[in-house]
C-alpha cells in the first residue's frame, strides 16, 4: 500500500514536471515541422514566465497573466520568424540571440518593475491558475482504481489537462487537416509546396507564431500555474530538455508526449532521491547519473545507436 | 550601374553598422526600461578604463572572451557551430583542478605545462565526441554540444559533491590548491621586471591567450590543414573533390576548438579562484558566440571584441554596485543584440544600403555620360 502510494506520488510529480517540457516541445514541433530550427525555446519559455507572472501580479488575474505570457511567446517567435523567414538569417544564431535577450530582458524588467533582485512578488493562490478536480465518476475509496483516478489523474493544474488535449489536437492536426499537411510539407519539401501554389513563408510564419503561443503556455505554467512567481533564469535549461524530448520523440506529437513523460519521470525521480533514500537506488548510482539520462538518451538516438530520429528534411535549410 | 561591390562594403561598412545597430538598440531598450544610459556609460568606462586596476580587470575578463571567441571562430571556419563552450570550459577547469590537487608537489615550471595540457585535452575530448558523432553518425553539432553542456554541468556538480569536494566544507567547492601551484599574476611578473602593477586576478594566462591568437592565425591561414579546414567550411562538395577528408577535419577542428575554450579553466581556476567551484564558467563559454560574430571570426577582430566585452564586463560589475544591480544583465542584453544584429541579421541592411549607394553611383554615371556627350 505504502509503496503503491509513493509510486503514485512519483507519477503524479512526473505529470507536473512533464507539462512545461510538453508545451515547449510541442511548440518546437510546430516550428521544426515547418522547417525552422527552434533552439530559442528556452528563452521564449523564460520570458513568457516573466511576462505572465508580472501581469498576474499587476492585474491580480491569472487569466490576464496567461494571455500576456502567450503574447510574449508569440512576440519572440515573430522575431525568430522575421530573422529566419524574411531575412533568411541563420536559424541557430537567431535562437541563441533569443535565449540571451530573454534572459537579459526578463531580469532587467523584473528588477525595474518590482525591485526584488530580479524576482516578481510571490503570487497568492487567487493570482495563480486554478487546479482542476475531475468529476466524481468514481467513489473515493481504497481500491486501486479510485486511487489512480483521484491521486494521479485528478487535481492537477488546469494547464496540465490543456497539455494533454493539445497533444491529441496536434496529432489530429497533422494527420487530418489540410493546414497540418501544408505545414508538414513546408518542412519536408518546401519546393513542392510552393509549386502547389501555397506560400511557404506564410505557412512557416503561422507555424512559428502558433508555436510561440504554445511556448507561452509553458512559461505561464512555470510562473503562474505550478509555481508562484518568476525568478531569474527560472527555466534552468528546461527549454533544452524540451528540445531533447522533441528529438527523442522523433518530431511526432504522440512520441514527443511519451518522451516528455519519461523525462518528467526522471526529473521527479532525481528530486525524490534527493529528498529521501527510498528505493535503495541512491546508494548505487549518483543522482547526477539519472539527471543526465535524458541528454544521454537523446545523444544515443541522435547518433542512431538506439532507433533513429529523422529530422524534417528541409529543417534549417532556408 | 555599379558593377562590383567595393571590398570595404561587406568587410567594413556593414559589420560596423551592425555593431552600431546592436549598441543603439541596447541603449534604446535600457532607456525605455528607465536606465540613465549616459550616466551608466560613464560609470562603466570609469570603472573599466579609469584606473590601472580597472584596466587590469578588463584584460583579465578579456582573456576568457578571447579563448571562447577563438574556439567558436575556429569551428565556424570548418562550417561547424560549436555552442558547447560552457561544457568545454567546465571540463577544462576540471582538468586544471585535478592537476593542481593531485600534482601540487611538482615545481611550477612542470606543473604549468601539465595543467595546460590537461585543460586542453579534457576540453578537447568534450568537443571531440560531438565532432566524431557529426563525422561518423551525422548528428547535428548544435544539438550534441548543447547536450554535452548539460552533461558537463551535472558532472561538475557530481565531482564537487563527492570526489573533489573539500572535506570540512559545507559549500560545494574543492580544496584550495597549494600556493605553489598558482599561476603567476601579471603583478608578480611585472615585479620581476622591476615594474609595478596593481594586484588583480590578471595572470600569465592573458599572454597565453595572445599567443593562441597568433597560433590560430598561423594555423588557419598559413598551414595546409588550416587551408583544408576552410575548404571544408566553404563547401562539403568542394572538399570532396579536392580529396580532403572531411571527417578527419571535423574531428580535429572540434577538438582544437574545444581545447581553446578549455583554457578558460586555466584563467579562472588556476589563475584566479585557486579552487574548483560550480559557477566558474558563468556564461563565458556562450559569450564566445557573440565575440566571434563581432570579431568576424578573425583573431585580431576577436581580440578587439574581447577587450570591448572586457570593458563592458568590468564596467558592468562597477555598475552592479552603483545602479540597481543590473550590470550583468546589461552585458547579456548586449550579447544578445550583437548575436542578433551581427549574426542572425547580418545581411539585413545590405539590400537597402546597396540600393542607396547604387543610386549615387548611377547619378555619377549619368554625369559622366553627359560629359562624354558634351565632349
Amino acid at each position: 500500500m505504502d509503496s503503491l502510494l509513493s509510486w503514485l506520488q512519483l507519477f503524479d510529480a512526473s505529470f507536473r514536471l512533464a507539462t512545461p517540457l510538453l508545451f515547449a516541445a510541442l511548440a518546437g514541433l510546430l516550428s521544426e515541422r515547418s522547417g525552422i530550427i527552434d533552439i530559442g525555446l528556452e528563452g521564449k519559455m523564460l520570458f513568457s514566465a516573466f511576462a505572465g507572472a508580472a501581469m498576474a501580479t499587476i492585474s491580480g488575474s491569472p487569466w490576464q497573466g496567461l494571455m500576456v505570457a502567450v503574447l510574449a511567446g508569440m512576440l519572440f517567435s515573430l522575431l525568430h520568424a522575421f530573422v529566419c523567414i524574411t531575412h533568411k538569417g541563420d536559424q541557430v544564431v537567431s535562437g541563441i540571440a533569443i535565449n540571451m535577450l530573454a534572459l537579459a530582458l526578463s531580469s532587467i524588467l523584473a528588477q525595474r518593475l518590482f525591485s526584488l533582485g530580479g524576482m516578481t512578488p510571490i503570487l497568492s493562490s487567487e493570482q495563480r491558475l486554478p487546479s482542476l478536480n475531475l468529476p466524481s465518476l468514481i467513489d473515493k475509496d481504497d481500491s486501486w482504481i479510485s486511487l489512480l483516478y483521484w491521486k494521479l489523474l485528478s487535481g492537477h493544474n488546469i494547464l496540465v489537462y490543456v497539455g494533454f488535449a493539445l497533444v491529441i489536437a496536434l496529432w489530429l492536426f497533422f494527420k487530418f487537416s489540410p493546414l497540418g499537411k501544408r505545414l508538414y510539407a513546408a518542412g519536408q519539401d518546401p519546393l513542392a509546396l510552393a509549386r502547389a501554389g501555397v506560400s511557404v513563408a506564410a505557412t512557416r510564419y503561422m507555424a512559428l507564431i502558433a508555436g510561440g503561443a504554445i511556448c507561452g503556455l509553458s512559461g505561464a505554467y512555470l510562473s503562474i500555474g505550478h509555481g508562484a512567481g518568476f525568478f531569474e533564469n527560472m527555466t534552468v535549461g528546461k527549454g533544452f530538455i524540451a528540445l531533447a524530448a522533441l528529438i527523442f520523440g522523433k518530431w511526432h506529437p504522440i512520441r514527443v508526449f511519451g518522451a516528455c513523460l519519461l523525462f518528467g519521470f526522471l526529473e521527479a525521480l532525481t528530486i525524490r532521491l534527493q529528498g529521501l533514500a527510498i528505493f535503495g537506488i541512491d546508494s548505487l548510482v549518483p543522482i547526477q547519473l539519472i539527471e543526465i539520462l535524458p541528454y544521454v538518451l537523446t545523444l544515443l538516438v541522435l547518433a542512431g545507436f538506439v532507433g533513429h530520429s529523422i529530422a524534417p528534411k528541409a529543417l534549417g535549410k532556408s | 550601374m555599379s558593377s562590383a561591390i567595393p571590398w570595404w562594403f561587406d568587410r567594413l561598412l556593414l559589420p560596423l553598422l551592425n555593431i552600431l545597430l546592436a549598441f543603439g538598440a541596447c541603449a534604446i531598450v535600457l532607456w525605455i526600461a528607465g536606465v540613465d544610459v549616459l550616466a551608466g556609460v560613464q560609470v562603466m568606462l570609469q570603472g573599466a578604463l579609469g584606473s590601472k586596476e580597472g584596466i587590469s580587470y578588463t584584460l583579465y575578463y578579456a582573456t576568457n572572451f578571447i579563448f571562447s571567441g577563438l574556439g567558436v571562430a575556429l569551428a565556424w571556419h570548418a562550417g561547424l557551430f560549436n555552442i558547447g563552450g560552457e561544457g568545454q570550459a567546465t571540463m577544462g577547469g576540471v582538468g586544471v583542478a585535478i592537476v593542481c590537487l593531485y600534482f601540487d608537489n611538482l615545481p611550477l615550471f612542470i606543473l604549468m605545462p601539465l595543467s595546460l595540457l590537461t585543460a586542453a585535452s579534457f576540453a578537447a575530448l568534450w568537443a571531440f565526441i560531438p565532432g566524431w558523432l557529426n563525422a561518423y553518425r551525422g548528428s547535428h553539432v548544435v544539438i550534441t554540444t548543447i547536450m554535452f553542456n548539460l552533461i558537463a554541468s551535472s558532472l561538475l556538480v557530481y565531482l564537487l559533491a563527492g570526489p573533489l569536494k573539500a572535506p570540512q566544507q559545507m559549500a560545494t567547492v574543492s580544496q584550495i590548491f597549494a600556493e605553489s601551484s598558482w599561476l603567476p599574476s601579471m603583478a608578480q611578473l611585472a615585479e620581476s621586471f622591476g615594474l609595478s602593477l596593481p594586484n588583480t586576478p590578471l595572470n600569465i594566462t592573458f599572454l597565453w591567450a595572445l599567443v593562441c591568437c597568433v597560433l590560430l592565425y598561423i594555423y588557419l591561414w598559413r598551414s595546409g590543414i588550416g587551408y583544408e579546414t576552410r575548404v571544408v567550411g566553404f563547401s562539403h562538395q568542394g572538399a570532396n573533390f579536392a580529396g580532403i577528408k572531411r571527417k578527419k577535419i571535423v574531428m580535429i577542428t572540434m577538438a582544437i576548438s574545444g581545447a581553446l575554450i578549455g583554457f578558460i579553466g586555466l584563467n579562472e581556476i588556476q589563475g584566479n579562484s585557486h579552487q574548483l567551484h560550480v559557477e566558474f564558467v558563468a556564461g563565458f563559454g556562450f559569450a564566445g558566440i557573440a565575440i566571434a560574430l563581432m570579431g568576424r571570426n578573425h583573431p585580431l577582430g576577436i581580440v578587439i571584441a574581447s577587450i570591448l566585452f572586457g570593458v563592458l564586463y568590468q564596467g558592468g560589475s562597477e555598475l552592479a554596485f552603483s545602479v540597481d544591480n543590473i550590470g550583468n544583465d546589461i552585458i547579456m542584453l548586449l550579447q544578445g543584440l550583437v548575436v542578433l544584429f551581427c549574426g542572425a541579421l547580418q545581411w539585413m541592411l545590405r539590400p537597402s544600403l546597396l540600393r542607396w549607394l547604387n543610386v549615387k553611383v548611377r547619378q555619377a554615371d549619368v554625369i559622366a555620360v553627359k560629359e562624354v556627350n558634351r565632349g
